[in-house]
């Protein structure tokens, strides 16, 4: 990994002028019409995953099992969309996901930006104890050791709520880390002037190091809303009312695994849009911030 | 569908508009279970039922997804001392919840609540699975058995007599008939390939699946589906394969859709798939009897698959009176009739399939009755069905290995062999951590 | 560098407690439970227990299964890694090229990354599917090979492969896409003034200053496979036909969510914890010492 070469290098960005904009690369041997077709090639093979599965949300279920296989949009999208929205009290599911994505993301997001404040900007006791300890969990997986984690939450009481649903998901490294990447490259010089100044460690951190972490914090909160929008196995465990569902849970409620009954493709795929507007959403809109914020912090 | 989900939608309005403000005091039942889509409305609504048919008590019925992720919620809940009052566990699963200590068995619960439930009216092979020492302990949900689904079109199509075949050797015969005239692509296949092919085979034709009687007598059990019947059968399978006669499609139903688009003309497959197909299938279409190989093999009788539900111990002792009163109502031929109808699945009360006569419900809907016929014989300690701990685990050795066999990197003798000693080893390891 | 710091003596304690708390709670508590599980016989309701030392641990050692999971993970890992990184760098590269529409090409080719593993298992299942398929058909046109995944242990490893590097491209394209801005345009005209064609370029100029990002990305990626890249193989394929695409977490979760052999399942994890303890120790290593560009 290459954290302080990278953010020097997000720092050559900011001086040519920002990382959306379009400037002159290298001089192009390729003519633009070769670039434009591979282009279109690379989007037409990334997208039709996704373009496929909308066009058999549109479809009866007779169009879509007929050979050979349509991959026009059909008539029945209103159908299929109003029976997976109500099939599966979709709004309640959906605000539920929404829930535990924002309040995981910016749960992590605070805790790590404060441990990881504590790690750079002080020397205290136990110190590299503290960064041991919180760093060796940099990826852990939480398939393997669900059942434990279920019993630490039982015993807390907090069996089927928003806690249960969203603090173990904080238990990861990978923010802090980015935090504490992020904050060595601030100029020594800025905070000695603070100190000067008298700004207190908290005003620091509030005043100072917030407003230049923006791009970072804004790529973490896509990484970790999706993170978090994504979760199954997690909340199907934790949940025992219908209330507290997530829509990844409602979406494979509708895969039909006992094998008695026949798929409803269309049906599926009209929510599986629906499940996955809300991440793509987030990424689209703020992909801008998103690449800027990648190469200071590298996730 | 459609409809059944209107006339669901209309029952909700009318019950939300006509029931009184609920009353304070209800005790609330929790059931856990893994019936999805349109399983799922019907279980809610047999729930809506109970709860709208008296005051006390409230059923909140709950998905927590596939039946092994209900099993393991369900153990993660009980070691929290907050189990779901009652949990759907499947066939595969009966012997890791006899020997739990953490259920309590239908019969005591109904006797210690004075709930009278006669258990003799319950049909032999489903009791028998479910029993230990005579008695039952829990109560019968879903249950089903595989029988052979025929496109009628395609026997036509081939000039095959219109009726299903009732042998293995009748079945590869029109198979053949119908791949040269290319009436379809393939002969037959089949879903849940452990579960037709050796878990109902081996009963069906009165043949040991395992030692102490399938593993009712004793802990100590191994598996005997490789002998000269095991390796009979899945020897012809697999050269059947290589013919194009049959077409391996994956486990549990991921193969239905070979039969539903007419690739492949005949499919063994549970009898719960029939209300489905009853809806999306665009062909004539007709069941038949689980093939058999014939003399000298005895006609015995399938096992019943799908799940039962058990109540666990170590909720508060005044919730388990409406917990009995649930099952009491489950049990009445009114409901069993209804969720029949519905699902599919079997009725499984002796009074519930008379009334189903009476109304000559089997004359009209024949496909209903075929496997209600497999399971008719008095069974044998062969038929009465399998008692195998871990048997999850079990089937997923014998499929993986099935899947060799079929693929053509293992004979069926080599493969067979495989998955017995991994099943008995798995089986030991049941047994090791189940000494006190 | 020496750095400037805060002197308080109990701020920094505060700081960092609810990341101690929370990583304590939900990652040593569980692993510490792993662990000592893994010395147990365990039945399902956790009832009955023996001690059986490393029994669960020597019958991994013995058991084939293990060993082909560990190939799998391997096999799975380096395909997902080389497929999602080669798309990467290639779609990253073509998206900073000089032509018109670029923002929307790249708001075009990152959104992937939103999709929920189970989702897009869902979407590449039906794509996949033997009956209904698209790709299985026109694949029928061009050659008589059945890719029946569902028999054939290889197609289907490559069906899962291809769907989980799907979801993780968009990722790497980000990544790619800011590297790339961030190389200075003037050494690039240096370069192509001393006549230099596209190819070259990129491959003496472009690509080594690139390594570091690609360095952070193979190991991202790999580890993203080893142990993220669940949700794929649960709504495909869940480890078939005959453990062909089942690898090492999913070994964990199936012995024990499914199989319910806790014992067995916990010292598996306990494996895959050490490993993961390793590789983020190495991954430390490296990246203190390293400062390239």
């Amino acid at each position: 990994m290459a954290a302080d070469g990278a953010v020097a290098a997000s720092a050559r960005v900011e001086a040519l002028g920002g990382a959306a904009t379009m400037r002159r690369r290298w001089s192009l041997g390729w003519g633009a019409f070769v670039v434009h077709a591979l282009l279109l090639l690379s989007v037409a093979v990334i997208a039709f995953p996704l373009y496929y599965a909308f066009v058999i949300s549109t479809q009866t279920l007779q169009e879509v099992i007929t050979r050979p296989p349509i991959l026009r949009p059909s008539t029945n999208l209103l159908p299929n969309y109003v029976e997976a929205w109500t099939r599966s009290h979709m709004t309640r599911l959906l605000w539920n996901s929404g829930v535990v994505a924002v309040v995981s993301a910016v749960g992590k997001v605070t805790i790590s930006m404060l441990s990881a404040f504590a790690i750079v900007y002080f020397n205290f006791r136990g110190k590299s104890l503290a960064f041991w300890l919180i760093f060796v969990t940099l990826m852990l997986p939480v398939e393997v050791r669900i059942m434990a984690t279920y019993e630490v939450i039982g015993n807390l009481g907090w069996l089927d709520s928003y806690a249960g649903l969203t603090v173990p998901l904080m238990a990861s490294a990978t923010a802090t880390f980015l935090f504490r990447q992020f904050y060595r490259t601030v100029p020594n010089e800025l905070v000695e002037a603070a100190q000067l100044d008298g700004v207190g460690p908290l005003r620091f951190l509030w005043a100072f190091l917030l407003p230049l972490s923006w791009a970072n914090i804004a790529a973490l909160f896509v990484v970790l809303f999706i993170y978090g929008w994504n979760q199954y196995l997690w909340p199907l465990m934790i949940t025992n009312t219908e209330a507290m569902r997530v829509v990844v849970i409602g979406l494979e409620d509708l895969i039909p695994r006992t094998g008695t009954h026949i798929p409803e493709w269309n049906v599926l795929m009209a929510a599986a849009m629906m499940a996955l507007l809300p991440p793509v959403a987030v990424i689209v809109v703020m992909q801008r911030w998103f690449v800027k914020g990648l190469i200071e912090t590298e996730k | 569908m459609k409809r059944s989900a209107s006339i669901v939608g209309v029952l909700t309005a009318a019950v939300l508009l006509a029931a009184p403000a609920p009353a304070a005091a209800k005790t609330e039942i929790h059931f856990w279970h893994a019936m999805g889509g349109q399983l799922g409305e019907a279980t809610n609504e047999l729930v809506r039922q109970f709860n709208q048919s008296q005051a006390e008590h409230e059923v909140k019925a709950l998905n927590k997804g596939t039946y092994p992720e209900v099993l393991t919620a369900a153990i993660a809940a009980y070691r929290q001392k907050n189990p779901p009052h009652i949990v759907q566990v499947f066939d595969v699963g009966t012997q890791t919840m006899l020997l739990s200590g953490a259920v309590y068995p239908i019969f005591q619960l109904t006797r210690e609540q004075e709930i009278a439930i006669d258990w003799n009216d319950f049909i032999k092979p489903v009791t028998g699975y479910y029993s230990k020492d005579g008695n039952l302990y829990s109560m019968p949900f879903n249950s089903s058995s595989p029988i052979l689904y025929v496109n009628r079109d395609a026997f036509k199509k081939a000039g095959l007599p219109d009726r299903p075949p009732a042998t293995w050797r009748e079945v590869g015969e029109a198979s053949k008939k119908i791949l040269a005239a290319g009436a379809a692509k393939c002969g037959f296949t089949t879903s849940w390939p452990s579960w037709t092919m050796l878990e109902n085979t081996f009963p069906w034709h009165d043949q040991p699946f395992a030692t102490n009687a399938n593993g009712y007598t004793g802990l100590d059990t191994t598996l005997l589906i490789n002998g000269e019947f095991g390796v009979k059968h899945i020897g012809q399978l697999a050269a059947w394969q290589k013919e194009g006669v049959f077409s391996y499609g994956g486990r549990m139903g991921q193969p239905d859709p070979k039969f539903i688009n007419g690739d492949c003309a005949m499919l063994v497959q549970s009898s719960a798939v029939i209300g489905g197909f009853k809806k999306s299938l665009k062909f004539e279409w007709g069941t038949g009897q689980l093939p058999h190989w014939g003399p000298p093999y005895r006609k015995q009788n399938t096992v019943v698959g799908g799940a039962t539900l058990w109540v666990m111990k170590g909720q508060k002792a005044s919730d388990y009176p409406g917990v009995a009163r649930f099952m009491k109502f489950l049990a009445e031929p009114h409901q069993q009739m209804w969720w029949h109808v519905t699902t599919g699945y079997l009725p499984i009360t002796h009074s519930a399939i008379k009334n189903l006569e009476t109304g000559h419900h089997f004359k009209k809907n024949p496909e209903q009755w075929t496997a209600l016929s497999q399971l008719t014989a008095k069974p044998t300690p062969n038929s009465l069905g399998h008692r195998l701990g871990n048997f999850v685990q079990i089937r997923e050795a014998i499929e993986g290995e099935l899947e060799n066999i079929f693929a053509g990197t293992k004979t069926a003798k080599q493969g067979l062999d495989d998955a017995v000693a991994k099943g008995n080893e798995i089986l030991k390891e049941f047994a090791a951590s189940n000494k006190p | 560098m020496k750095r400037a710091v805060f002197k308080n003596r109990r701020l920094p304690y505060l700081l960092v407690l609810p990341q101690l708390a929370v990583t304590l709670a939900f990652f040593f508590w569980p692993a510490f439970e792993s662990l000592r599980l893994s010395f147990f016989r365990t039945s399902p309701f956790g009832d009955k227990r023996l001690f059986i030392g490393l029994d669960n641990f020597r019958k991994l050692v013995v058991d084939p299964e293990y060993y082909r999971s560990i190939l799998n993970s391997f096999v799975f890992a380096s395909g997902v890694t080389a497929l999602a990184l080669g798309t990467g760098l290639f779609v990253a590269a073509l998206a900073t090229q000089k032509v018109r529409g670029l923002a929307m090409y790249r708001a075009a080719v990152l959104w992937p990354y939103g999709i929920a593993p189970p989702v897009a298992g869902i979407i590449f299942l039906f794509i996949f599917h033997p009956s209904y398929g698209v790709l299985p058909y026109w694949l029928s046109f061009v050659t008589a090979y059945e890719f029946n995944w569902l028999l054939k242990g290889w197609v289907a490893m490559a069906l899962v492969v291809v769907a989980t590097a799907w979801t993780h491209v968009g990722y790497n394209i980000a990544f790619f896409l800011a590297g790339l801005l961030a190389i200075p345009a003037s050494v690039l005209e240096a370069a192509s003034v001393d006549g230099a064609g596209p190819v070259r370029r990129f491959r003496s100029i472009v690509f080594p200053l690139l390594s570091p990002i690609t360095f952070y990305l193979l190991v991202v990626n790999m580890i993203f496979a080893f142990f993220g890249a669940f949700g794929v193989i649960h709504a495909v394929t869940q480890g078939g036909p005959s453990r062909a695409t089942e690898i090492m977490v999913f070994k964990a979760y199936k012995d024990g969510f499914i199989g319910l052999n806790l014992g067995s399942s916990a010292a598996q994890s306990v494996v895959l914890m050490v490993v993961v303890i390793v590789l983020t120790a190495l991954q430390f290593r490296f990246v203190e010492k390293r400062v390239t560009y």
